[in-house]
């Protein structure tokens, strides 16, 4: 059988047991910088947003924001911030990744929350506004909650990306899941069994996310049951 | 009698549209005012610029004897005592019955959560919904969101109140819970603005009714006079369509 030089069912079993403690370490650091990206890049998403709507100058900056970040490729990003910038401050492989990530992010996740925004109904602006509530405290009480409602399944969507992106830092010889892989590749040449076995962990973690996303949909949308 | 509201001159421009042309208006206290017209004659925005969601272009809003400005004037204290209860209802979704009427108070007025709640659900219990404190708007009719709407603007102790045509939205059958309701309000000696095509209930429940043609008042008078011997040829026909 041709499949047999290529993938061998016996080795991919014996790989995924002798392997598992390797990649659940890599699974634990590619799930501290996905959630440190995810965490700042929400941050920095929603005040990108909060600019784009703000006033004429503060979009213009916004608009430049993203179509900077937003039209560069995250690999680019990741080498600038790790070595590009290594001649004036060294910023350990851990922070380089996740603030390229979450800088990357933040571009998509102000988008997402700007068309959330812009999607509730201004009849809930107006009428915030004429109970005597300030635009701050409008925008906060009134539109943001719903916008986030609204956020959650594109988010989502986000957060999965950002997960799998993450694999990029690999390239920094960050010891995630998919660096745990290739070191795996090169010392025992099973290149098959083993990228199917990183494959299935992200697969897995994926599965995750997605189940926590489903429920935190689920919670917020009390309102409408 | 205590004069409440007077604007003069009002004039506003959507772009190239004219929509008030020179609109002067006096409301009292317990005053109810009635405001019919056709679609797009102007009496919605009179009622937005009376709280200012629009602003005039050009002319006075005197409210309580002081000519209010936006430049001047916080906008926000204003609107404090000017109630609003809109068409679509604007609730707000993702809070119940009871957190939508408090939310103001609490937020903005800085009342104690215990007292707002009390008067909240006073005021709950007075449109008619003491059993729908913890129930979500999306599970309310159309009759009981604007019963909570009311209750809403209610709640901030507003001086006077408008309404953008309350019933409009409303299915046949739900129409009365809330004329009711208003009833009682003005009965209760609350000044009104309403904006409406419900003839019958300016008949009966109006001091006076405006009618407005185009941007412009046409005829004032009286609400029984005004629907039994209206003096302006407009106005005989508009009130021949729809009576």
């Amino acid at each position: 059988m041709i499949l047999g030089g290529l993938f061998s069912f016996q080795t991919f079993l014996s790989e995924l047991i002798r392997t598992y403690p390797l990649f659940l370490k890599g699974a634990q650091l590619t799930i501290q910088i996905t959630v440190t990206a995810v965490a700042i890049g929400m941050v920095l998403g929603i005040i990108v947003a909060l600019f784009k709507l703000a006033n004429p100058v503060s979009r213009r900056i916004a608009d430049f924001y993203i179509t900077l970040i937003r039209g560069t490729p995250l690999i680019a990003q990741i080498f600038i911030l790790y070595f590009g910038f290594s001649g004036i401050f060294m910023l350990s492989t851990f922070w380089a990744v996740s603030l390229a990530l979450a800088i990357h992010n933040s571009a998509y996740i102000a988008e997402i929350f700007r068309g959330a925004i812009q999607s509730i109904d201004k009849g809930q602006r107006e009428a915030g506004r004429s109970l005597g509530m300030t635009p701050g405290l409008t925008m906060r009480r009134i539109i943001m909650p719903q916008a986030m409602r609204r956020a959650v399944p594109p988010l989502g969507n986000q957060f999965i990306i950002a997960l799998k992106d993450s694999s990029l830092a690999a390239f920094v010889s960050a010891g995630e899941l998919f660096r745990t892989a290739q070191g795996q590749v090169s010392a025992t040449f099973h290149t098959m069994e083993i990228y199917i076995i990183v494959a299935i962990y992200y697969l897995l973690l994926v599965m995750i996310l997605t189940w926590i996303v489903n429920k935190v949909e689920y919670r917020l949308s009390v309102s409408e049951r | 009698m205590k004069e409440m509201i007077r604007v003069e001159k009002l004039n506003k421009s959507f772009g190239d549209l004219h929509v008030l042309k020179d609109i002067d208006l006096t409301v009292n206290e317990s005053d109810v005012v009635c405001l019919i017209g056709a679609s797009g004659s102007g009496k919605s925005t009179v009622l937005r610029c009376l709280n200012f969601l629009e602003i005039k272009d050009e002319g006075k809003i005197i409210f309580d004897g002081e000519q209010i400005e936006p430049k001047t004037h916080d906008l926000n204290k204003i609107r404090q005592k000017v109630g609003m209860v809109f068409q679509h209802f604007n609730l707000f979704p993702h809070m119940t019955v009871l957190e939508n009427v408090i939310e103001a108070p609490i937020m903005v007025k800085k009342m104690g959560k215990e007292e707002a709640i009390k008067e909240g659900k006073a005021l709950l219990d007075k449109v008619g919904l003491s059993d729908k404190y913890d129930v979500y708007p999306s599970k309310l009719s159309g009759g009981q969101k604007q019963r909570v709407a009311i209750a809403r603007a209610l709640a901030m102790k507003p001086e006077i109140m408008l309404f953008d045509e309350p019933t409009s939205a409303l299915d046949p059958e739900l129409v009365g819970e809330v004329l009711e309701t208003m009833k009682t309000l003005a009965k209760e000696g609350m000044t009104m603005i309403v904006v409406t095509h419900e003839m019958g209930f300016a008949k009966e429940v109006a001091d006076y009714t405006i009618y407005m043609h185009e941007g412009k008042i046409v005829e004032v008078g009286p609400s029984v006079e005004f629907f039994e011997n209206p003096k302006e040829e407009r106005t005989k026909e508009f009130l021949s369509k729809v009576l």
